[in-house]
């Protein structure tokens, strides 16, 4: 196991990157995936698509999208907590990603049906993430890249400005590696619940994590305790509103819950709380995230009626259904007088509704009502009446390594000779807060090359 | 149909319906898109449209250990072989030979010995060739009722799956965006047109699509040898024996290549894929299948090559016996699936149009 050049820590799409790219350029890399093999690949498991500019028709792309438009939607979500210099750096090498990502087994598809409006910046990949991870660790072992399932790293050890070596387990035996170089590209730490706990305070126990269970930071903290420069918020973490009944991690995509814009939603005392038609939901499932971790016991309940039943994408657990506001009440342990009143007191507000239009801000709003609703108001009437959980989803946590242009690692501001970082370990320098659809993975792909290409040329 | 198969199709297709990232790979996702809620019948053409390609699986984040425990390749193959047991006239029979290879061994044995001793009982009537054996009069009332009467069955079966899935009248364009799918097995091909994931887990190849082409052309070249003899016959009053240089032998020699040569590649693939994917319990009835219909290639070549020897009249009642079977199992084994198959694209085009 000392055979090694390079050593990657972590088991996805930008380690995955990494390895390839650092295989091509000659250096013998090992890949440590904390993971079993069945869940390898962390949350580029769950991803579905990559955002990418081009200039012209490329792949499943349509039409154009350049620098200045990409640069302007990521500014809009993270409120300018972004290194433009970096941005700029991940937008405008995702064009040449593509190609390449075609030429590692990736395989792209139209857009999906329901994703219409990313047709023109988004790149689906055919199957989803697991397909694209699968097919780069099919490139990465023919390029010769070994990897190693279920292999924890526990520490890197830091001397002056050198990783001088890793440790590790691996079936129940303690390893130490002196690889030349080092890759972390492990992701954040949001499965360890009493790291988010402590992060974000005690409502972030009834969190669900809508990604792996194994991103638990274990060599973030590490290496921030050894003084490694730090980038991002280290109390925040990226949450959308998701179906209550969705497992405690893993239950990615089909645990999204599109009803809200047509509900009202209630906390656990049926008291509305926030405008449920603000805006259309790809652009408000965050601030939902925020607005339940914030109700007690950090839940929240979307109730619609049959009008609704079938305006958004179908959800993977049924919506519990009673043919009167109480039965659903009880069904869903909420006062039913409370929620009679809520609901009627709704109702009252709402006029006339013959603008109704569920794919656009229809301006169909409530009047005389706190919060109001502003759009796609019409009364909860018409039975059966239908009702959803909501909880709190953690994607990722913002917290991670600074690295600079060249995905290099520091501590004071030297540069760490041989350590670098790619993926949603270092995403806090270019997302310093919210998320723009397929961003991830093009962060991951881009610093992941850069981060392979140095290595490499450090270790040879 | 049995209703425990149908209800886990309907779980898994509700996480796909809320998921989507396989739309790509083939006819079944899209149609599943298509619906918010899965009727029986929705879900005995889901079932029926795939080609157990198993991109899905491989491609899938809810595949076990996750809890979600998705594996629609397996869950599609036990509906789908569960519909053609309850769609097929007399149904007794499919239950019997769509998962006991045994069953059908017994079988060929039985249209041997029958062979054997038609050729000892009626023998010839002083043809040449092969009707020095036995004589086109005996052939033709062996064979004509053994051809016509799966055909009879087959009709019924469809029939009745066509109800099932709510078909409705078809029309020419229906046919052919049917016809040409099947032509290039594209359903095999996944959405990029890279193979299946069958002998090699996520590895995608053309060799099972391929190994498919070779049977199913392979056996139309033989049938369309068959056929045309059969004109030969009566409408040129040219009986055979024929040269080599004659449709019904050329035809007839390359398709017993391609058959012979497509099952054996079948067989092989098959045991190398993870059975756990596809119908655990028709296994053996589809190996068993997949093998008679190779004899049944393997024997004809044998016999065109071996039938000026002493060994032609034991070949001709050992091929002709493999191919009464065959034809007389048609509606109750692997075979009728190609017909299902061809239904359901039919099915699929109406309702894509």
């Amino acid at each position: 196991m000392n055979d090694f050049d390079i050593a990657v820590i972590g088991g996805g799409n930008a380690a995955l990157c990494a390895a390839m790219v650092a295989a091509r350029a000659g250096a013998r890399v090992l890949i440590l995936e904390t993971a079993p093999q069945p869940y390898r690949g962390g949350n580029s498991r769950h991803t579905r698509n990559f955002r990418c500019m081009h200039a012209g028709p490329l792949g499943p792309l349509t039409d154009t999208y350049d620098e200045e438009e990409y640069l302007a939607d990521l500014l809009k979500v993270t409120g300018g907590k972004t290194d433009e210099n970096l941005a700029r750096l991940a937008i405008r090498t995702s064009e040449e990603c593509l190609p390449w990502m075609e030429g590692h087994g990736v395989r792209f598809q139209p857009s999906l049906s329901g994703t219409l409006s990313l047709g023109r910046t988004n790149a689906f990949f055919m199957g989803g993430g697991k397909s694209l991870v699968n097919a780069y660790y099919r490139t990465a072992q023919a390029l010769g890249v070994t990897a190693l399932y279920e292999a924890h790293v526990t520490h890197l050890e830091l001397n002056g400005n050198r990783i001088e070596w890793v440790d590790y387990t691996h079936l129940g035996q303690s390893h130490r590696i002196t690889p030349k170089a080092v890759i972390v590209a492990s992701g954040g730490f949001q499965a360890d619940t009493e790291w988010l706990t402590r992060a974000w305070g005690p409502a972030a126990q009834n969190f669900l994590i809508r990604g792996t269970p194994y991103n638990r930071g274990v060599v973030l903290a590490d290496l921030l305790d050894q003084g490694i420069d730090s980038v991002g918020d280290p109390t925040q973490c990226h949450a959308v509103a998701i179906d209550g009944r969705a497992p405690k991690f893993d239950g990615g995509i089909v645990t999204r819950l599109d009803c809200v814009p047509f509900s009202i939603v209630v906390n656990k005392n049926a008291e509305r709380f926030y405008d449920e038609g603000e805006d259309v939901w790809p652009k408000r499932y965050a601030i939902w995230g925020r607005l339940v971790a914030a109700q007690p016991d950090q839940v929240g309940y979307a109730i619609i009626d049959a009008k609704a039943r079938e305006l958004f994408m179908p959800s993977v657990f049924p919506p519990l259904q009673a043919d009167t506001l109480e039965g659903l009440a009880e069904l869903m342990e909420l006062p039913p007088a409370q929620l009679r009143a809520t609901v009627e007191a709704f109702n009252a507000a709402c006029g006339d509704t013959s603008g109704f239009h569920p794919t656009e801000l229809d301006g169909v709003a409530t009047s005389g009502i706190e919060p109001a609703k502003t759009n796609w108001a019409r009364p909860i009437s018409d039975p059966p009446f239908f009702g959803y959980s909501l909880r709190t989803g953690v994607t990722f946590t913002y917290l991670g390594l600074k690295v600079d242009a060249r995905a290099q690692c520091s501590a004071q501001g030297n540069k760490i000779e041989n350590l670098w970082a790619a993926g949603e370990t270092m995403a806090g320098s270019i997302l310093g807060q919210g998320y723009l659809a397929g961003f991830g993975m093009t962060i991951g792909t881009v610093f992941g090359r850069i981060a392979g290409q140095e290595a490499a040329d450090y270790a040879n | 149909m049995q209703t425990e198969l149908i209800e886990e199709v309907r779980r898994q297709a509700t996480i796909c319906n809320a998921c989507r990232y396989c739309e790509g790979y083939c006819s079944v996702f899209p149609a599943l898109h298509a619906e918010r809620a899965f009727a029986d019948g929705t879900i005995t053409q889901l079932a029926n449209l795939c080609h157990n390609c198993r991109g899905c699986y491989y491609a899938c984040q809810y595949t076990a250990p996750h809890e979600f425990d998705l594996n629609l390749p397996k869950a599609l193959a036990e509906v789908r072989r569960d519909s053609w047991e309850a769609y097929t006239w007399p149904a007794p029979l499919a239950r019997r030979f769509h998962t006991q290879g045994g069953a059908i061994a017994l079988a060929l044995v039985a249209g041997f010995a029958l062979l054997f001793w038609a050729i000892r009982a009626l023998g010839s009537a002083g043809g040449n060739g092969f009707y020095a054996v036995l004589s086109h009069n005996a052939m033709v009332a062996i064979f004509l009722p053994s051809f016509l009467l799966p055909l009879v069955s087959l009709a019924i079966s469809l029939r009745r799956y066509w109800r099932a899935v709510g078909g409705s009248m078809l029309q020419i364009s229906d046919v052919k965006v049917a016809l040409t799918r099947t032509a290039r097995m594209t359903d095999l091909a996944t959405g990029h047109g890279e193979g299946c994931n069958f002998e090699d887990e996520d590895r995608f190849t053309q060799a099972r699509r391929h190994m498919h082409q070779a049977v199913m052309w392979g056996f139309l070249l033989c049938f369309a040898a068959t056929s045309v003899g059969t004109v030969l016959h009566y409408v040129f009053d040219a009986p055979a024996p024929y040269p080599f240089w004659s449709l019904p032998k050329l035809l007839g020699v390359s398709g017993g290549l391609l058959l012979t040569l497509g099952c054996g590649g079948m067989i092989a693939l098959k045991l190398r894929a993870d059975r756990q994917l596809g119908d655990v319990a028709a296994w053996g009835g589809e190996i068993g299948f997949i093998a008679l219909l190779g004899f049944v290639g393997l024997s004809g070549l044998l016999l065109y090559w071996l039938g000026a020897t002493l060994l032609m009249p034991a070949l001709l009642a050992i091929h002709l016996g493999a191919v009464l079977s065959f034809f007389l199992l048609t509606p109750y084994t692997k075979m009728a699936h190609g017909f299902y198959r061809l239904a359901a694209l039919l099915r699929d085009a109406q309702r894509k149009r």
